[in-house]
């Protein structure tokens, strides 16, 4: 049968049309893990902040060490600078004269703590090829290990500088053959697959707050608040403060505000120093 | 010029497929020792993971997507040369565009391995096309490659089915190599219909490919255009990649064509010429790559922005200083002088520029990876790199790999074009059945060759 122009063209069409929709239905399966996490608080879901009082910490990288400790954090592999040789999802800068004078609001011997800032407008989820990185329902951005392919171009991508990369194989623990893995709490840890600080999603979702925050109560520094921008307060884990008049009040601020990324963590500048 | 004495058979193109020596196999072997290595290499890194590379958490990428940048660069070779002259109907371009055809199916396919080398995790690779999401450059660059690929191996096959017919017909071998060549003759008889559906399939094609290979590049420097890095961040970026491609693309095929001319003596077909011609198309795209790269830094430091002034800092005078200095010099102004002046502008001598200009194209995919991911996006300290043995291992055995596909392909296809090239002479003298037709674009068939060989030079 001599195939016409026309039934050719169609079925490069048929083709190609096929391919979209099985690209397009693979693309709907990364909402797997986005059901809502968090507590209930009337249906709505909750958005997640951070608030970093830049007066308060005085850089003794407690909340380094709890956050290592919580999340059974993988060792950078050699890579320096680190905290004891782990990846440090929280990191905390210090941040000299120089330094400091090119970054606003921030003066010389200040210490800055960095998390994830758990971007609304994340670039690292934008060029994700595989779609294991994602927004959950509350905000948080999870990493899907079992699904990342371990490009890091999202590590190329994030302006922040807070992923991190299993070079190597992660040690592994009897403590760690417990627990099942959940995007929420990337344990067991897996080789060539990006991790990162995701606000404590597993504790954040039985009502704790982050091993950071707590950490930071804990050493009497109080620098580190948590909370739920919807219901507008956010807590240390002593006080309980609204969190739009704890910003307007100290004059919170967010890294990189001009690149529009939307970060879900503030600093309040260290104005007393 | 002198007048190109033709063959009657165009027996000197056939050689090297009939006749293998010792050196071949030989060459051959070491070619293969080095894949081997590399390959040895590339266990180490699956069993111990990315940590055996020296990409650590600031410098994430390193050679890996340099070479992919590279290979996929020199890919150009075959749309510029092929497609471009083909559609511009340039007849010095026939004893060349099966060579720039080549390269660019092996490169790709020696640059699209990178990447997935670079992968952590290897064994997920199928995720891309289970989970693909179309907002992520990766996911254009997959698709642009693939579609590339598709397009490069069946425009380096059309104009071949002719010349396999004529293996077929010549060399009556039996066994597999002579159905092999039955096969993919795809029962060429040259034909006038087969001839007219032929040429038209190709006009088609070398129109098709030039914007897939355009895509192509731009798409792979939109990896790095679309981050919000300090020397990424750049919409001069696609245009930049692409001329860049074009440029080691053009030197590429040059000292292929100085090794294939020597080796299988095929200096009655390729011309001290084709040397002048793609040595002056050479100067052109290493005048255009001098003018983006002046465009590119002045236009970043004249701004005078902290975090431009950083990096370029460290690209003139800081730690990435020799890399950048050997580039600009070494790979675009040397030979820019090399090929401008007559003096130098001999085979030998423009095949030297086109190896300083790949040498200097390397460094600058390297310079452009590197330093933007050395510099620190929050109060760090700067990154380091050092390449570990894997991945030198790794580069050279992909270097080994291109070089191979392409002598064993030359080895059992005809590294120039035979009906293209010599056709018309054959068809005319009544000699084995091979096309009559050896013009490609209906316009050129009013053109006889002699006429015009008259005005080439």
């Amino acid at each position: 049968m001599r195939a016409s122009r026309r039934s050719f063209v169609k079925a490069v069409g048929g083709a190609t049309a096929a391919i979209a929709a099985f690209f397009g239905l693979a693309g709907r399966d990364f909402t797997l893990f986005t059901k809502a996490v968090a507590p209930s608080n009337g249906g709505k879901p909750r958005k997640w902040v951070m608030v970093i009082d830049l007066e308060r910490c005085d850089g003794c990288k407690k909340c380094t060490e709890a956050c290592i400790n919580e999340n059974l954090v993988p060792p950078t592999f050699g890579a320096e600078p680190s905290f004891q040789g782990f990846q440090e999802w929280i990191k905390v800068f210090e941040l000299n004269h120089e330094e400091g004078a090119a970054h606003q609001h921030q003066e010389a011997g200040a210490h800055l703590p960095t998390p994830c800032m758990n971007c609304q407008n994340a670039p690292c989820v934008k060029v994700c090829p595989v779609g294991a990185t994602f927004y959950s329902e509350d905000g948080i951005v999870l990493i899907d290990n079992t699904r990342c392919i371990g490009c890091r171009f999202c590590m190329a991508a994030c302006p922040y500088e807070r992923r991190f990369f299993n070079w190597g194989e992660p040690p592994h623990s009897a403590q760690e053959q417990l627990i099942e893995y959940d995007p929420r709490y990337p344990v067991p840890h897996r080789r060539g697959t990006v991790e990162k600080c995701m606000f404590c999603a597993h504790r954040v979702e039985k009502g704790r707050l982050p091993a950071c925050v707590e950490a930071c109560n804990k050493a009497g520094m109080k620098a580190i608040y948590f909370g739920d921008a919807f219901e507008d307060v956010v807590t240390n884990g002593s006080e309980v403060v609204r969190l739009s008049e704890l910003l307007s009040r100290r004059g919170g601020y967010r890294l990189k505000e001009e690149l529009g990324t939307k970060p879900r963590v503030y600093y309040l500048p260290p104005t007393g120093r | 010029m002198e007048k190109r004495a033709y063959e009657s058979t165009g027996e000197t193109l056939i050689r090297p497929i009939i006749r293998r020596g010792r050196a071949y196999y030989t060459f051959v072997f070491s070619l293969m020792a080095v894949i081997v290595w590399g390959g040895y290499a590339y266990y180490t890194q699956l069993s111990e993971g990315l940590v055996v590379t020296g990409m650590r958490h600031i410098v994430l990428w390193g050679l890996y997507i340099t070479n992919l940048v590279f290979f996929i660069g020199i890919s150009h070779a075959g749309t510029l040369i092929s497609a471009i002259l083909r559609v511009t109907g340039a007849e010095w371009r026939r004893p060349i565009t099966r060579m720039a055809e080549s390269i660019t199916v092996f490169a790709l396919m020696v640059g699209a391995l990178m990447p997935l080398i670079d992968l952590g995790r290897p064994d997920r690779m199928l995720n891309l096309v289970l989970y693909g999401r179309i907002q992520s450059p990766i996911i254009w660059d997959f698709i642009s490659i693939a579609t590339y690929l598709t397009g490069a191996i069946i425009y380096l096959y059309l104009p071949l089915i002719p010349d396999i017919a004529d293996l077929r017909d010549r060399l009556t071998w039996k066994g597999w190599r002579g159905r092999v060549y039955k096969l993919l003759s795809l029962g060429w008889n040259g034909s006038e219909e087969q001839r007219k559906r032929l040429e038209r399939a190709i006009k088609i094609m070398s129109v098709i490919i030039i914007p897939v290979a355009v895509s192509v590049h731009t798409v792979v420097s939109w990896i790095f255009g679309m981050t919000l890095r300090v020397g990424w961040h750049s919409s001069i970026f696609g245009p930049y990649f692409v001329v860049g491609a074009i440029f080691s693309g053009i030197a590429t095929i040059i000292i292929a064509m100085f090794v294939f001319r020597r080796v299988y003596h095929l200096e009655r077909y390729i011309t001290a010429l084709h040397f002048k011609h793609l040595g002056l198309m050479l100067l052109a795209l290493d005048a255009s790559y001098i003018y983006f790269t002046i465009s590119e830094y002045l236009t970043a430091s004249y701004g005078a922005e902290a975090a431009d002034l950083e990096l370029l800092g460290a690209l003139f005078w800081g730690q990435y200083a020799p890399e950048f200095w050997v580039f600009a010099i070494g790979g675009l102004v040397i030979p820019a002088f090399m090929i401008a002046l007559p003096r130098t502008r001999t085979p030998a001598g423009v095949t030297v520029a086109a190896i300083l200009v790949n040498i200097g194209m390397w460094l600058k995919r390297f310079i452009i990876i590197i330093p933007t991911l050395s510099r620190p996006m929050l109060p760090y300290e700067w990154g380091q790199y050092q390449p570990t043995w894997v991945e030198w291992s790794i580069t050279a055995a992909s270097v080994a790999g291109f070089i191979l596909l392409i002598t064993i392909f030359s080895r059992f296809l005809p590294i120039v074009s035979v009906w293209e090239t010599v056709g018309e002479r054959m068809a005319t003298e009544g000699g084995i059945p091979l096309p009559s037709t050896f013009t490609m674009a209906a316009n050129t068939h009013s053109v006889p060759l002699s006429g015009e060989e008259s005005d080439r030079v």
